[in-house]
């Protein structure tokens, strides 16, 4: 038999698809955590990093995954809240996509359960990618011969939507960005970080709480819990009780995954957070725990990018978040002093992997000196228990 | 070997026609007691008939009488919202406590339709400060609805309840609402340890507020308030609905935690003649449910901590929650909402703050645990 028969014959016999696993992620845990039917190949990857940045997924030829997660901003878009097709806003902010591969629901609230079904949703929002439907999506580049070859190879059918949402998220569990200094000095290097850095370490698992969500070990490298919680970012400003109500108006006429990414982006209904998913009360107002990974250039912060620095982070969490009904119970009044403030932010700036670093150096800059100028969040009063949460919110009654 | 005759099993929520019967010809009884004479000729026609026993069944059912009305009126559904547990502390100690039940308060003032009224479990301080009482007061307050109070050990000890009483009146009291009565105790009387001893009150309710500690009595309802409760229920036709409110279980479930009340079975024995009675209890800071016999027991959750179950003698009805995240001070902790069935049944809802809501519905105590079984969490008992 010749070579090429001989080939086809063994091919069945012995599988070895082209997984990509990503360098230093051990192969038997990255099996567990990709699905069977998306394994992640070379094809795979290559199919899926050409619709990543192919802005011919839109309604309007404009806006692709890149648009919002744009390599050169941390694979964020550096803006409060991002912008889709014909200049619409929406009104959540582009989480960056390092690392997401890692996490156990995808979105600021957790509507999607994997990367697959979080690819195809901003396509067909509205006012992100702005397709009527998959269809539409598919018939945009179905016709492009090079596609057709590309998803025949990846996947052995022709383009179809659901590929599509398997290959972007294939392609996004390569980048995997977790060298960071930090990393260094955990593994035994002390000069690896700054003094003021160790000191904010010390920090974030002791006096800040921060590792009540941010667990941040070698076992939950990310540094999140993976869970919702309420830190009362958008308190301010929403009245939650009348929100929860129009919005269980509204998802009692449709619930489908669809309408819950309308509601996410386009109403005020957005400030529910994780509440608009599970129609939970004591979900009200929570989002999902970020990871504190490449943190330094993933700004602005939260969930409608409300927060402008890493410093206005901490002053958010050191006055005890905003009071409101369904705040967390894990957040309180911190009394951090200005120099562990800053211990904190130099700290967080060290978790940026170190390709990214000219970008997390210039971006510590830039943030130092918006610190400097204005600390919107600072409350010393409260942060110090001088007044008491809840005497502020009820007006000293 | 003879097969024994099965018993027929009893439709649940479905009542037999001679159940029905005797449950109107009771109303009408009680009805009469309250009428006038007009009203009496119109319905002495029927009574005579019910009581020789010849008038069809429900055939007094038509016949209603303006103020034939006791106060106990025609049973019917209705909500109620709970509130307990909160252990306060004055405001530079600790002022999560305060936080958390402002949430619970926020929580009963957000349900829609409002409850019929809230009631409010017990040891609403935690040393039985006056101020932290008044604290307490400030905030039960702002709840919309009516409000009902009980009280637990840590109101008590401090002052003997003089505060107490001041702020909420007597701590033992009933009252009748859409069919229902209700029935409050202070479930938490202990025997004099303190003159003895001669301890100062504050060092009398550090001792109550503590555990295992050896020194200090288990809860009791006490003599003189059995006395009033066989006085309060004597009147009360065999099917009225009883729900009781007390601050300890009525049954004796942990001794070295109190999770006990020493003359529970003598409670249970003025209340064994009631077709249907819910006893409420707070202190136990968690999901509890027990059934002994004609008597439904359900624990309430705290707003301030949750406890551990009890190494021994849980009953086997409680759906038991998982342990609580240490992470997440609200983990295990809520409030919660009751509807009452006309039938004197209670269907609980637990709404946690940190976990899906859990109801232990009326048709889960009936079958024994048999149907409507809340789902298992998935989280280890602790």
């Amino acid at each position: 038999m010749d070579f090429a028969g001989q080939q086809s014959l063994l091919a069945p016999l012995v599988k070895t698809p082209e997984v990509v696993v990503p360098a230093g992620i051990a192969p038997a845990y990255w099996e567990k955590l990709v699905p069977k039917d998306n394994p992640g190949t070379q094809a795979q990857v290559a199919l899926g990093k050409r619709l990543y940045f192919d802005p011919k997924l839109s309604k309007d030829g404009t806006v692709a995954c890149a648009t919002c997660h744009d390599v050169s901003r941390g694979f964020g878009d550096g803006r409060n809240t991002s912008e889709g097709i014909g200049d619409q806003v929406g009104r959540r902010n582009a989480p960056i996509v390092l690392n997401t591969a890692f996490f156990s629901s995808q979105f600021w609230d957790g509507r999607a359960a994997t990367l697959e079904e979080q690819a195809k949703l901003p396509i067909v929002n509205p006012i992100e990618m702005g397709q009527p439907n998959g269809a539409a999506a598919v018939a945009a580049i179905a016709k492009d011969a090079t596609y057709q070859k590309q998803f025949q190879s990846a996947y052995g059918r022709a383009p179809n939507y659901d590929d599509m949402g398997r290959a972007i998220a294939a392609f996004e569990r390569t980048l995997v960005f977790l060298n960071a200094p930090f990393d260094r000095f955990l593994s035994g290097d002390p000069k690896a970080i700054s003094p003021a850095a160790k000191g904010g370490w010390m920090l974030f698992n002791g006096k800040a709480r921060c590792n009540s969500c941010h667990q941040l070990n070698s076992s939950s490298p990310l540094g999140t819990d993976n869970r919702f919680h309420n830190i009362g970012v958008s308190a301010r400003h929403q009245d939650f009780e009348k929100l929860a109500r129009s919005a269980l108006t509204s998802l009692e006429k449709d619930s489908s995954a669809a309408a819950i990414d309308k509601l996410a982006l386009e109403t005020d209904l957005s400030e529910l957070g994780r509440f608009v998913v599970t129609r939970n009360r004591s979900d009200i107002g929570a989002f999902k725990t970020p990871q504190v990974r490449n943190v330094g250039i993933s700004g602005p912060y939260m969930h409608d990018g409300s927060l402008q620095t890493l410093w206005d982070v901490v002053d958010h969490y050191n006055k005890g978040g905003e009071t409101n009904t369904y705040l967390d119970g894990g957040i309180e009044p911190l009394a951090l002093s200005e120099a562990e403030v800053d211990q904190l932010v130099a700290f967080l700036f060290a978790l940026t992997d170190d390709r990214l670093s000219a970008q997390n150096t210039r971006e510590q800059k830039r943030q130092a000196t918006l610190a400097k100028k204005q600390r919107p969040f600072r409350d010393t009063k409260r942060a110090n228990r001088e007044v008491l949460p809840f005497e502020a919110a009820k007006g000293g009654k | 070997m003879p097969k024994r005759k099965q018993e027929r099993p009893q439709l649940l929520g479905v009542k037999s026609v001679e159940t029905r019967y005797l449950e109107d010809r009771q109303q009408l009884y009680t009805a009469l007691k309250s009428l006038d004479r007009r009203s009496f000729m119109k319905v002495s026609a029927a009574a005579l008939g019910a009581t020789a026993g010849l008038s069809a069944p429900h055939g007094f059912q038509p016949i209603s009488v303006a103020h034939a009305q006791t106060k106990q009126g025609k049973a019917q559904k209705f909500n109620f919202a709970y509130i307990s547990d909160s252990h306060l502390y004055e405001r530079k100690l600790n002022d999560r406590f305060v936080n958390q039940l402002m949430r619970a308060v926020d929580d009963v003032n957000a349900l829609d339709p409002q409850p019929d009224f809230v009631f409010y479990g017990g040891d609403l301080a935690q040393l039985g400060q006056p101020k932290e009482l008044e604290l307490g007061a400030q905030i039960l307050k702002t709840i919309k609805a009516p409000l009902k109070v009980m009280v637990g050990e840590h109101d008590w000890y401090f002052d003997m309840g003089e505060k107490w009483r001041e702020l909420f009146g007597e701590p033992t009291y009933s009252f009748d609402h859409k069919g229902v009565h209700f029935v409050v105790l202070n479930s938490v009387v202990e025997k004099d340890f303190w003159t003895k001893r001669k301890l100062t009150p504050m060092e009398r309710m550090r001792t109550v507020a503590g555990l295992d500690n050896g020194v200090q009595s288990s809860f009791t309802v006490g003599d003189a308030q059995r006395e009033w409760l066989k006085k309060d229920l004597a009147k009360l036709p065999v099917t009225q609905p009883i729900v009781v409110f007390s601050h300890s279980p009525l049954y004796k479930l942990y001794k070295p935690w109190n999770f006990w009340t020493d003359d529970a079975e003598q409670v249970q024995a003025i209340l064994k003649r009631f077709k249907s009675v819910v006893v409420f209890h707070g202190h136990t800071h968690q999901l509890l449910t027990n059934r002994i016999g004609n008597i439904h027991f359900h624990g309430l959750l705290s707003t301030a901590w949750p406890w551990p179950y009890a190494p021994e003698g849980m009953p086997e009805l409680t759906v038991q929650m998982g342990r609580p995240d240490p992470f997440n001070p609200h983990d295990g902790l809520g409030d919660g909402l009751v509807t009452m069935h006309p039938d004197g049944m209670a269907d609980m809802v637990y709404n946690l703050w940190n976990r899906n809501p859990v109801t232990i519905s009326k048709k889960y105590m009936a079958t024994n645990g048999k149907q409507a079984k809340p789902a298992k969490p998935k989280l280890r008992s602790y």
